[in-house]
């Protein structure tokens, strides 16, 4: 291999390096700092905590990873917890019924979306803002209050710790590791994810290629929808209550969580891992902000805010250097 | 000597709104044979291999492959049935690995999972195969657009080996790359391959090609062995003349010209644009026309808009009236008395919706600046005598131009720049696609105001009409000025012709 391919290669890996790095040294300094802090329990409760966050983040790296964006997702969730909510509690349907019913309301939401984005050749950012609406809207046509859930099969899931030696973790953040695992093994191992890329590299090559254009990204917003009804099924267990106000804003946390992780917004280059770490670094801004004890909790909002101007200048930097 | 044809098309058909772009063309392609498709921008090439690759349907015309009559539907199609194409720009994935882009959507796969190191080994066979030492794993953008090139030579080839089309291939090689890229093609037509190969570099088809298909407007011109036909005779059945014809053209009634002397009113040293145009001289004196010849895309128009600082140039000085000058923009040309009628009249120049007077004041009240007017008795004025001094019809100021004809809508722009008293005007095309009469009346208002001391550079197609006017004639081709030939009285058409040809003054 030439020196300069090694260079480019490299430079293709810094933005995840640069996250890996920020991650390992904000957990060094917090647990410096903090009595308690250094220890496992605090890594997997950042797990615990935003199982949700990560398995919406892994479909949005799907969408930005084609080059578009998916503003829906946060909405979704919400009308996922409150149709769970509804459904379960008012109508007494089975949890078993519902969730896979859910699961195929917001995938079938999704590829919706990406059948009118590439049919009609309209921006991601317009159709997924209507979708935005749409969902946030409908919430209130079920209830403008919060519904709980006191369904005994929700509960159990929601109080279920499972050991893990000394620590534990529940049981969606380990539905959301499997996630990550899945759109590993799919963008990587997969023609569908080699799609997916290739998409974000050049639309006009890849249709130019013979690639099918438009089965693929109908899909990254299927996949999209679906793991924002999957959050939405997770957020049920950690809130216990379907609410229209549940995950405002969460899309542009899982935004946020995708560009720390490295992924170009411009599509074409990123990894499922990256993902994950960003997730983590937005739950470790928490975590040594609750730590902290003094700051509000708008300090969170204050970090990331930094954090992703300084990294998609470095994303912009990379990407000029390699013209 | 030759066996069935592997592709044939016969009748080929295809229109856009207002423009028939392929009009009954027949086009065959022998396995083993390298075969240029050979016109001026426009003459239909491009349209015809979108044809053929599934990117337009055609609108009526039969494609044969291999002796069975077949429907392409789109590219992949095309591929499927043994049609690949490398485009100009090259249409791969940058940002995947050079492995990847050679087996996308064919990635070799074990249990359903894309099998890596399979096909990064067979990547790496491929790309040894003809002769390219590069890192298979590696992205491709981190390669010279030459290897990008192969690389995409390598995948179209692999994915059908009947037909490969090469459109501009070279366009954006150095002199080695080039050859790199000729020895692969051999190599393939060697192994039966039929290559399609497009290029406006006439050197390069002569050298490569076996065979060609020369189109004109939209229309078959001929199908030709390299060898029975020469450049000039090329060049004069891509440009629809025929040289005994252009010697009556060329014997009709010239201007008595005597060549102004004295100082230069814009000197060009030199002067370049990478992509655009090769380093160029040109002096032009006040009351000199200077022609531009060279077949269309040969840079003739890339080469004005430097002057004009429409494009930015990035080597080489231009001097107006002796002193150094950086035009940065159109603003900045005007500033110094340069005027540039485009030729896109609708799109660059006139504004359909708004009346003879205004299209004429437009660009003298922006010399003014906006905050002072001129007055409506000042605009009458100024658009009365022009509408008079061109004979535009109908003269009435306040008709909408868009209702004008091309010739007299070509006169409204020409007025607006003459109003603001240009030192140089530069004219791109004045008289394409008007009729007889107004092109006569165009010729003749150039020649008069080049006889009161404009200096004009003047760009057309037509050689005679370029003969006709001219003091001087600079000869443009593949993007470089090869030729500054005197218009002496002696200069024929059949000169100027073979020097475009050949690339040189013979």
């Amino acid at each position: 291999m030439n020196a300069h391919a090694l260079l480019t290669r490299l430079r293709g890996q810094l933005p995840l390096l640069v996250t890996a790095v920020l991650l390992v040294s904000m957990f060094s300094v917090g647990s410096v700092q903090y009595d308690g802090f250094f220890s496992g329990q605090v890594v997997l409760n950042l797990l615990i905590d935003n199982a949700f966050l990560l398995v919406v983040a892994v479909g949005m790296t799907f969408v930005v990873l084609t080059g578009g964006i998916d503003l829906s997702v946060g909405a979704v969730v919400a009308l996922s917890t409150m149709v769970s909510a509804w459904l379960v509690e008012q109508h007494g349907w089975p949890p078993l019924l519902v969730i896979p019913l859910v699961l195929l309301m917001g995938t079938a939401g999704g590829w919706l979306m990406g059948w009118i984005i590439h049919v009609f050749e309209i921006q991601p950012f317009i159709v997924t803002l209507a979708g935005m609406f749409l969902a946030r809207g409908l919430c209130y046509t079920i209830s403008v209050e919060s519904i709980s859930i006191t369904d005994p099969q929700y509960t159990a899931t929601a109080q279920t710790r499972i050991p893990l030696g000394d620590l534990f973790v529940s049981p969606s953040a380990l539905i959301a590791l499997l996630v990550v695992a899945a759109g590993f093994v799919v963008l990587h191992y997969t023609r569908f994810g080699r799609n997916v890329y290739a998409l974000g590299g050049s639309e006009q090559s890849a249709l130019l290629m013979g690639l099918p254009v438009q089965r693929t990204k109908t899909t990254v917003y299927a996949i999209s929808g679906f793991c924002s009804a999957l959050g939405g099924v997770l957020l049920t267990f950690y809130m216990l209550s379907g609410y229209g106000l549940h995950a405002v804003g969460l899309e542009l946390d899982a935004i946020a969580a995708v560009v720390i992780g490295g992924t170009l917004l411009t599509g074409g280059s990123g990894y499922l891992l990256g993902t994950l770490l960003g997730v983590l670094v937005l739950g470790l801004i928490q975590t040594v902000i609750s730590f902290q004890g003094t700051l509000s909790s708008w300090w969170t909002r204050i970090v990331i805010g930094a954090l992703l101007f300084v990294f998609i200048v470095l994303q912009r930097l990379i990407t000029a250097r390699r013209r | 000597m030759r066996q069935q044809p592997v592709l044939e098309v016969r009748g080929i058909r295809k229109e856009f709104p207002g423009v028939v772009a392929l009009d009954g063309v027949d086009f065959r392609l022998f396995p083993g044979e390298v075969h240029a498709l050979m016109g001026e921008n426009g003459a239909g090439k491009s349209t015809l291999i979108k044809v053929l690759t599934g990117v337009h349907p055609s609108d009526g015309g039969e494609v044969e492959l291999a002796g069975e009559p077949v429907r392409i539907a789109g590219p992949l199609q095309a591929q499927r049935a043994g049609i690949s194409t490398v485009y100009q720009e090259v249409n791969l994935c940058p940002n995947l690995s050079v492995a990847e882009n050679i087996f996308i959507g064919r990635e070799p796969r074990r249990f359903g999972l894309i099998d890596w190191a399979a096909m990064r080994r067979r990547a790496a066979e491929r790309v040894r195969g003809i002769d390219l030492d590069i890192d298979v794993s590696a992205p491709l953008n981190s390669y010279s657009i030459a290897v990008q090139q192969l690389v995409a030579i390598v995948r179209a080839v692999d994915v059908s080996a009947k037909v490969l089309i090469l459109d501009e291939p070279t366009s954006s090689l150095d002199r080695d790359e080039v050859r790199q890229l000729f020895a692969v093609m051999r190599r393939l037509r060697d192994q039966g391959v039929a290559i399609l190969f497009v290029s406006h570099f006439l050197d390069q088809v002569y050298e490569i090609c076996d065979r060609m298909t020369v189109l004109r407007n939209g229309r078959l011109e001929g199908e030709y062995l390299t060898g029975e036909l020469n450049q000039v005779e090329l060049v004069s059945r891509m440009i629809g003349a025929e040289l005994a014809g252009l010697d009556q053209l060329g014997g009709g009634k010239r201007r008595e010209r005597t060549a102004p002397t004295g100082k230069a009113f814009l000197q060009a040293d030199r002067l370049t644009r990478r992509g655009a145009v090769e380093p160029y001289d040109l002096d032009i004196r006040p009351g000199e026309v200077i022609g531009l010849a060279g077949l269309l895309g040969s840079g003739r128009t890339e080469a004005a808009r430097l002057l004009f600082g429409a494009d930015q140039s990035d080597g080489g000085t231009l001097r107006i009236e002796g002193a150094v000058t950086a035009l940065r923009s159109p603003r900045d040309a005007i500033a110094h008395g340069i005027a540039f009628c485009s030729e896109n009249r609708k799109t660059e120049g006139l504004v359909g919706e708004l009346t003879v007077r205004e299209n004429i004041v437009l660009a003298l009240q922006a010399s003014r600046g906006w905050t002072r007017p001129l007055s409506r008795t000042a605009q009458d004025a100024y658009a009365l005598r022009w509408i008079r001094a061109l004979d535009i019809r109908p003269g009435h100021p306040e008709a909408l131009v868009r209702n004008l004809s091309g010739g007299n809508q070509q006169k409204v722009l020409l007025a607006r720049w003459l109003i603001t008293d240009p030192k140089l005007l530069i004219l791109d095309e004045p008289t394409r696609g008007i009729d007889i009469g107004a092109k006569a009346e165009i010729q003749k208002l150039v020649a008069n105001l080049a006889e009161d001391g404009m200096a004009v550079l003047f760009i057309s197609a037509e050689l005679e009409e370029v003969l006709r006017l001219s003091h001087r004639i600079g000869v443009l081709r593949d993007h470089r000025m090869v030729a500054q030939l005197d218009n002496d009285g002696e200069l024929t058409p059949e000169r100027v012709l073979a020097t475009i040809a050949s690339g040189a003054d013979q």
